[in-house]
């Protein structure tokens, strides 16, 4: 289980994620929603321990960091490195080949089984600033399917791609949560939160709501979130609540 | 002038021909590929700042001791190297960019630098310590060359994975292993020991170019990075002796002869290279079928 208590992320003092309690239940499928600034994508890096708290903590129940896969937006990746596809998606091997050994003939068929799972057979050898968007990122759904990861953090994983990536790619993630493993990932499209994801945080800085996510996509809920959602204050003072 | 007179005798017959040449191969081999990784890290400007950074503290070695390669080296070192840390603190530390502090840095290292020799050396000395002496390697300065190229070339093979991965995606690299900061900071040290050793033949000024210019060109024949390092080892290698030459036969300085000639490759990859422009111009009409 992972447990946010009273947890504060932010930048430069200022709360991005603001006081959250929550639980998620290990072999959950759990949607975060909310406007942008609301937190989302700063919750996920709390989580990868990449932002350290500015109050609270989040505890993973024993779980190592480097067994979390993280799939971050496209924006955070540099695609002009002269690299094959099969190069990237061997990264996610890295838990087993480390900085040093090669790729053994298991490694091999394992690269092509994650390849052909995210329909890119025959792109390996392809350089990944060949790809379009939406065949990138079926190459890094490749490299989080190799990392076979108890828990996988997807930040915004179906923005800026077609209807049939999208399918395919949603797809693997049910099939993530069909394997138990506990899948969150930063959505918009509230529509295939509710189609897809059993659960949902609606954060907006402050939690709103977290539960099933029928309850938690309510309409007095979102009014709420469009409500909280501002950006920080400049001349805020400073946070007194929990201080004695 | 017969092939062997213009090409083999230089060499066969001055040993500072030979030498000049040993020099520049073990630079080729070693400071070429930390290039690469400058140039795909889009930190080519870092490397020319580094450079820059490396002379207060070879100005005080020299200071100290004159024209000592032991101690100009170690002081080029023990420079460059703080300048590499403080730039980093105070990029992650203030509102300046990396580049912004690295130019102050570099800015205040250079006047420095100039300002230390001028206590004591000759305009002979400032323009040895700017522009190399290549011409004029002994045993010692060549084996620190050949020593730093071995020493690159070893942790580039062990570094490479981690190395690659921070280009591409560095926050995965930081997720998944404890490697970032020693393939960030290894690299950095990597990128000073290179120009301390091209220092020796190059002077301060003009090292770089070895470094940058034979990684920029090569990205214009290979798409792979193995292409890409093994292009750009050879366009280091025959861009030196073909300014060797060049110096030897018409009479000039040979470091800026020998960055020149690489200077030329560089302009007839981007122009003749096939990811180069006339290559690309030529098969512009041209579409694939799919």
């Amino acid at each position: 289980m992972i447990r946010f208590e009273n947890l504060t992320l932010g930048y430069e003092r200022h709360p991005a994620v603001h006081h959250l309690d929550a639980d998620v239940e290990p072999g959950d499928l759990l949607a975060v929603v909310g406007p942008n600034g609301a937190g989302k994508s700063t919750l996920l890096k709390g989580i990868m321990g990449l932002l350290r708290p500015l109050e609270g903590r989040i505890l993973l129940d024993g779980l190592p960091r480097r067994r979390i896969a993280y799939l971050p937006q496209q924006a955070e990746i540099d695609r002009g490195f002269p690299m094959r596809v099969e190069e990237l998606v061997a990264l996610g091997l890295w838990h087993r080949i480390g900085a040093l050994r090669g790729l053994g003939r298991e490694e091999r068929r394992a690269i092509g089984d994650a390849l052909a799972a995210v329909g890119l057979t025959g792109f390996e050898r392809r350089s990944i600033a060949s790809l379009s968007g939406g065949q990138f990122q079926r190459a890094l759904f490749a490299r989080v399917l190799l990392q076979d990861a108890p828990l996988i953090l997807l930040d915004e994983p179906l923005t800026a791609i077609d209807q049939r990536t999208a399918a395919d790619l949603l797809a693997l993630v049910r099939r993530w949560h069909g394997e138990a493993r506990t899948v969150i990932a930063v959505l918009h499209d509230l529509e295939l939160v509710r189609a897809h994801f059993p659960s949902t945080l609606l954060l907006a800085r402050e939690l709103v709501a977290v539960g099933p996510t029928a309850e938690v996509l309510r309409a007095e809920h979102l009014f709420r979130a469009r409500q909280m959602a501002e950006p920080p204050d400049e001349h805020a003072a400073l946070c007194r609540r929990g201080v004695a | 002038m017969t092939p062997h007179e213009l090409i083999i005798a230089p060499f066969v017959e001055f040993e500072f021909m030979r030498r000049a040449l040993t020099g520049c191969l073990a630079l080729s081999l070693g400071a070429t590929p930390v290039g690469v990784f400058l140039l795909l890290r889009r930190m080519s400007l870092t490397g020319d700042a580094m450079a820059h950074a490396i002379l207060p503290g070879a100005a005080l070695g020299y200071l100290l001791f004159g024209l000592s390669i032991g101690a100009m080296t170690i002081g080029g070192l023990a420079a460059g190297l703080a300048v590499a840390l403080l730039a980093g603190i105070v990029a992650r530390g203030t509102l300046l960019g990396e580049d912004a502090s690295l130019a102050a840095f570099y800015l205040i290292s250079l006047a420095l630098g100039v300002l230390l020799i001028s206590l004591r050396g000759s305009q002979v000395d400032l323009m040895h310590v700017l522009f190399g002496t290549v011409l004029a390697l002994n045993d010692a300065a060549i084996l620190l060359i050949a020593a730093i190229a071995s020493v690159t070339l070893f942790s580039l093979a062990l570094l490479f994975r981690p190395l690659a991965a921070e280009c591409v995606d560095p926050t995965f690299l930081r997720t998944v292993s404890p490697l970032s900061p020693v393939a960030h900071y290894g690299f950095l040290v990597l990128v000073v020991l290179n120009l301390v050793g091209g220092f020796q033949a190059l002077g301060t000024l003009l090292a770089v170019g070895i470094v940058i210019l034979p990684a920029a060109a090569a990205r214009f024949w290979a798409r792979d990075i193995t292409g890409i390092l093994l292009a750009a080892v050879v366009i280091a290698f025959a861009g030196s002796l073909c300014g060797l030459l060049f110096s030897y036969h018409l009479g000039v300085a040979s470091g800026p002869a020998i960055i020149l000639a690489i200077g030329a490759g560089y302009v007839l990859s981007l122009l003749a290279g096939p990811q180069g422009v006339l290559t690309r111009r030529l098969l512009a009409h041209r579409h694939l079928e799919a």
